[in-house]
This record gives structure tokens, C-alpha cells and sequence, in this order.
């Protein structure tokens, strides 16, 4: 069973290695959306300081929409989809593996790039580690729910528009969370309260969302 | 030995057949016949798990396929339309994929062996393949399936032509005279060296 996680996930990252392009479009996204913020407000470094969190955790948000899409689309057109169903692994583990391997390729380098984009906006550096550790325990989160709905809109024309529609709504606790994090550490306040509460979300997502990916994918599959 | 028990097939508010029932024991092979659109593609589907009959029920060794779920896939190999490769990696990546999935991992000799039987460059990326040679690399999977007993195979020889459908009967034909079982949809009639075929008309079921 580990084997065929870590098949899946080497093979994933194998494949975003080889088509770049795929995984830079999204990470480039997210620099653009977070740079156009500090050129449309203006230089008002207290605004800019004061909107910087909720901006940036937009922008991360978005950015991971744009490549749920991808999560299983490409192996429902190839046929692989259905051999991973008749896997000897059971079908939760192997999308447990796929949302792993999207959140390598998508979540984790908006985790890295993140406090570059906070220079931007005047972010104190004492904030970096806070802002970076909200959206590494957040992202994770988007793209486990994010792939039920990536699982119930595969194979649906136009499903790009639907999957945000199904999945933002879903998103805005770890919005919440994840910004508010930031914007206690910067009043002077502890942000241990929300980051155990994206702590607590991440977990609960990662045990409950792939075996509801499973059944949304098992149907998707008829 | 493989069991369909009064099978019923829905699609789109249509039963495409009703009542359809057969055994497959070892050493079985089973064509399925019938024109474009009567359900062959759907019966293979319901037959490794991937559909769910609108009634009736499918039995391994006597339980519900429903309930075995992996222990049942594991005792199967199921080839559709689609030949579920990757276009960005190699014949040989694909091919050491599926078969880790499948949960017999393979080594790599033997499956350049298995490339090369088909007569597919094992290290080239599978986007410079051509549909035919793409046929072949997922077909290169039954290569090392011999101790997997339950072969699926929907349309195993559109796009390949003469000498790699010879090579694709020849592997079936083996694997049913070791004991094995297969089914398998085709338009074209085709012989299996002598291993007798029963034929599965769709037609017969029609609701």
C-alpha cells in the first residue's frame, strides 16, 4: 500500500518536472495577483501593512484553484484513472497520494514564495515565519478539499468555474484562519490559537476528505 | 471462476440489456459480441467493478465483487479504450507504473523484455509513439500478468496490426491453456491457435 503511495507521488512530481509549465502558470499567478495589490493602492505603507495578510491569502487561494483542475484530469482522459480504481491499493489511499503530490507541486511553493511577496508590502520580517507556517498548514488543506471538488466536477464541460464555486465557499474558514494568524502576530497577540486551529482543520481534512474523493471519483468513473 | 448473475445495464434512462448471466471458469475465453452501442464496453466494466450494475451482481469465487473490491483487483487485469499511459514519460515508466499500482511490481529487465516483445523502444517518451505503438505498450502489461488469472480486455486489437494481433491472441491463448480465464470485446473475428471461444451476443439480452 506505502508502495503505491510512493509510486504515485514520485510519478506525479516525475510528471510536473517534465511539463513546467504546467506547475509555473499558477505559482506565477499567485506573484502576479499579490503584486498588483501594492501597485493598485498605492504607496500607503500602514494600508498596505494592514491588508497584506488577507491579500496574500487571496492570492494562495486562488492560485490553488487554478490547478485543482489538474489534480485528476489528465489521468480520467488517459484511462489511468480507472487503473488506479482497480489498483491494488485502496482507491482513499491512492487520492490521499494524488493530493499529496498536488500540494508538493502547488501548495508548497506558494509557501516558500509567500514572505518574498510580503516585501511588498512592508511586511515586519518577524512576521515572515508566521505568515509562511499559516500557509503551510493551510494549503495542504485546499487541495484535500479542493480535490472533492475536483473529483465531482471531472469529465464536466466548463467544471473549472463550477469547482470554484463548489470549493471556495468551503475554503473561507482557512481563509479566515489562516490570515487572521497573521494579523494577530501582528497586533502583538499569540497566533498559536488559529494556527492550532488550521492545525486542527488540516487533520481533519486529511482523514476525512480522500475517502470522500474516493466515492466522488467512483462516480465520476460510471 | 468469474460469475455474472442476471446483469441489467442502464445507461442514460436506456437498459442496454437485462437477464444477462454466464460462468467463466479457468480456462474460459469469452468473447463478447454485439454492434456499436449494445453495452459491451459497459458489461466489461461491470465485470471488473468500475460500473455498478442497475441489477444483478457480479461474483468471484462465489462473493460479491462489490464486497472483495481490491481483493478482488487484484486477481484481474482490466485493458479499456483508453491505453492509460503518459504521454510525458516513457514506454518503460508507464509500464513499471502499472504494474506497481497493480501490485506486481515488475524489475526492469522484464519489462524491456515485455516493451521489446511488443516491439515498443522501451525508453521513448510515449508522446513520440504512434497510436498503434501505444496500443502495444499498454498491451505490453499482459506480458507480465501470467499469474494474474482474470484478463478484461476491451477492443485488445483496434489500431494494431497483423503481426502485433497475432502476438496479442498468441499471449491470450497461453494464458487461457495455463488455466487462466479471459473476456474480451473485438469486431473482428479472430482466431486463438486452436483455444476454443464462446461467444457472449449481446443481442440475446436485449431488454
Amino acid at each position: 500500500m506505502l508502495d503505491a503511495v510512493r509510486c504515485l507521488v514520485a510519478r506525479d512530481l516525475l510528471l510536473a518536472l517534465r511539463r513546467k509549465s504546467d506547475v509555473g502558470t499558477a505559482l506565477l499567478f499567485f506573484v502576479i495577483v499579490a503584486s498588483l495589490f501594492p501597485l493598485g493602492i498605492g504607496a500607503e505603507p500602514n494600508l498596505l501593512r494592514a491588508v497584506a495578510p488577507g491579500v496574500i491569502w487571496v492570492a494562495a487561494l486562488l492560485s490553488s484553484m487554478l490547478s485543482l483542475r489538474r489534480m485528476f484530469e489528465a489521468d480520467h482522459a488517459d484511462g489511468t484513472l480507472e487503473q488506479m480504481a482497480l489498483g491494488a491499493a485502496p482507491l482513499g489511499v491512492v487520492v490521499a497520494a494524488k493530493a499529496l503530490a498536488h500540494w508538493l507541486v502547488a501548495g508548497l511553493p506558494l509557501v516558500v514564495i509567500a514572505p518574498v511577496l510580503a516585501l511588498q508590502y512592508d511586511v515586519s520580517p518577524s512576521l515572515y515565519g508566521v505568515l509562511a507556517l499559516s500557509l503551510l498548514l493551510g494549503t495542504p488543506v485546499l487541495s484535500l478539499v479542493g480535490g472533492i471538488g475536483a473529483a465531482l466536477t471531472l469529465g464536466l464541460r466548463g467544471g473549472g468555474v463550477l469547482l470554484s464555486l463548489l470549493v471556495l465557499p468551503l475554503c473561507v474558514p482557512v481563509l479566515i484562519m489562516g490570515a487572521g494568524s497573521v494579523e494577530m502576530a501582528a497586533a502583538g497577540l499569540g497566533a498559536s490559537g488559529q494556527l492550532l486551529l488550521l492545525a486542527a482543520m488540516l487533520v481533519g481534512a486529511a482523514a476525512a476528505a480522500p475517502w470522500a474523493i474516493a466515492a466522488a471519483l467512483r462516480i465520476s468513473l460510471e | 471462476m468469474l460469475e455474472a448473475a442476471e446483469l441489467r445495464c442502464e445507461r442514460g434512462g436506456r437498459t442496454l440489456f437485462s437477464g444477462l448471466a454466464f460462468t467463466l471458469g479457468s480456462g474460459a475465453l469469452l468473447r463478447i459480441a454485439g454492434p456499436n452501442g449494445r453495452g459491451k464496453t459497459s458489461l466489461l466494466r461491470i465485470l471488473c467493478g468500475l460500473l455498478e450494475p442497475a441489477a444483478g451482481e457480479v461474483r468471484w469465487k462465489g462473493a460479491p465483487i462489490r464486497e472483495l473490491r481490491e481483493e478482488f483487483a487484484r486477481q484481474l487485469v482490466y485493458l479499456g479504450h483508453a491505453p492509460a499511459v503518459k504521454d510525458d514519460l516513457t514506454a518503460a515508466e508507464n509500464l513499471s507504473i502499472a504494474c506497481r499500482l497493480s501490485g506486481f511490481p515488475a524489475t526492469e529487465k522484464s519489462i524491456h523484455a515485455a516493451l521489446e516483445t511488443l516491439g515498443v523502444p522501451p525508453q521513448a517518451l510515449v508522446k513520440k509513439l504512434s497510436q498503434g505503438q501505444r496500443r502495444r505498450s499498454a498491451l505490453a502489461r499482459l506480458v507480465l500478468s501470467e499469474s494474474v488469472p482474470l484478463w478484461l480486455l476491451d477492443e485488445p486489437l483496434a489500431a494494431l496490426d497483423a503481426a502485433a494481433a497475432a502476438l496479442v491472441t498468441g499471449l491470450v491463448a497461453e494464458h487461457v491453456r495455463r488455466g487462466g480465464m479471459a473476456a474480451f470485446t473485438t469486431h473482428q473475428e479472430a482466431g486463438f491457435a486452436g483455444v476454443p471461444v464462446s461467444v457472449l451476443d449481446l443481442d440475446a439480452f436485449d431488454a
